[in-house]
């Protein structure tokens, strides 16, 4: 278990330093194709728009709670930030929202 | 007082790093509690905060590492939520292409929340500025490992009831699309990605949604480059 755990974690640290490395390596140099520019502006909204959507890929809308927790809490973060713009009170007050919620509903 | 560059840019460094302190303690203490009671032992939580240190990758394995997911699909799911990076990369070249001692180190820790700090404070007037990114990077990180060290110690010791304590990962994510709509005001790539989400879970079901729903969102935009640009 833990040597699978620690393979795993060392695979993620490779990516993840690989991520953050490859404009430094590629374009150091040179400026960026048009294209690189063109996705590196729009992939990060669709991956986020991605997992937000995600998220929500296991919520069972047709049974009661009909994913009312997750959908309240979710829209509670984005108008928390959209407020605010306080990346930990929007975290910290949705999910303590959804832990109440699931709790009582 | 010592007033010498180094000096100046530690205090400055501290300064610009406190809107990070609460934040990185309090969801790395998330983040250590769900590891361990997703049956993990207590030293994962650190070490992963160490060697990966990404808190939406870290928070996404704690399910995939419970269920067994394979190296490969790990590293793609990685690889899928970490792309983001490359953009802070790309428009830091410029402000990193001075530095030299820490630049490896800079690379590696540059966070959301890192990338978010160095791109609006400046470093003061007379303070070392490789030393001062240097240091906010060093001091956000510390801050990240330590809450996930205390998260882990306390989840390994005290029984509590922490369900629901994951929503804490689609909050995450739900504020970084918040932050995406503010500095990408087009509609297409929301749109495109919602439509590509829908179509891949009807496709390839919700086992292999996220690499099926990225993957076809970059090639759904692409039509749209001419009038994007």
């Amino acid at each position: 278990m833990s040597a699978y755990a620690i393979e795993a974690i060392l695979a993620m640290g490779l990516v993840t330093l690989a991520c953050r490395a490859t404009p430094f390596l590629f374009f150091m140099r040179r400026r960026p194709p048009a294209m690189v520019d063109f996705l590196q502006i729009y992939i990060p909204p669709m991956i986020m728009t991605v997992l937000v959507l995600g998220s929500f890929k296991s919520v069972k809308f047709t049974t009661p709670p009909y994913g009312i927790p997750e959908l309240v809490s979710g829209l509670v973060v984005a108008g928390l930030h959209l407020w605010r713009r306080n990346t930990l009170l929007s975290i910290l007050g949705g999910t303590a929202l959804y832990m109440v919620l699931i709790r009582v509903m | 007082m010592d007033n010498s560059p180094a000096r100046r840019a530690l205090g400055a460094a501290f300064k610009a790093s406190v809107p990070v302190l609460l934040g990185y303690v309090t969801i790395g203490l998330a983040f250590g509690i769900l590891l361990v009671k997703s049956g993990q032992p207590w030293w994962l939580a650190p070490l992963m905060s160490v060697v990966v240190y990404a808190g939406a990758a870290q928070f996404m394995a704690v399910g995939l590492l419970a269920s067994g997911t394979g190296i490969a699909q790990v590293a793609l799911l990685t690889l899928l939520i970490n792309a983001r990076h490359m953009v802070y990369g790309l428009s830091l070249l410029d402000r990193y292409s001075a530095c030299r001692r820490f630049k490896a180190y800079l690379v590696y820790a540059l966070t959301d929340e890192t990338y978010g700090i160095l791109t609006t404070v400046r470093p003061p007037e007379g303070a070392d500025e490789e030393r001062f990114y240097a240091l906010v990077s060093l001091l956000d990180q510390s801050y990240w490992v330590l809450g996930s060290l205390v998260g882990a110690l306390v989840s390994s010791l005290a029984r509590f009831d922490s369900r629901g304590l994951d929503f804490a990962l689609t909050a995450l994510f739900i504020v970084l699309l918040v932050e995406q709509t503010k500095s990408v005001r087009k509609r297409a790539p929301y749109i495109v990605a919602t439509v590509a989400t829908g179509g891949a879970l009807l496709l390839v079901g919700p086992a292999n949604l996220l690499v099926a729903a990225i993957l076809a969102s970059i090639v759904g935009i692409l039509p749209f480059r001419k009038a994007l640009t």
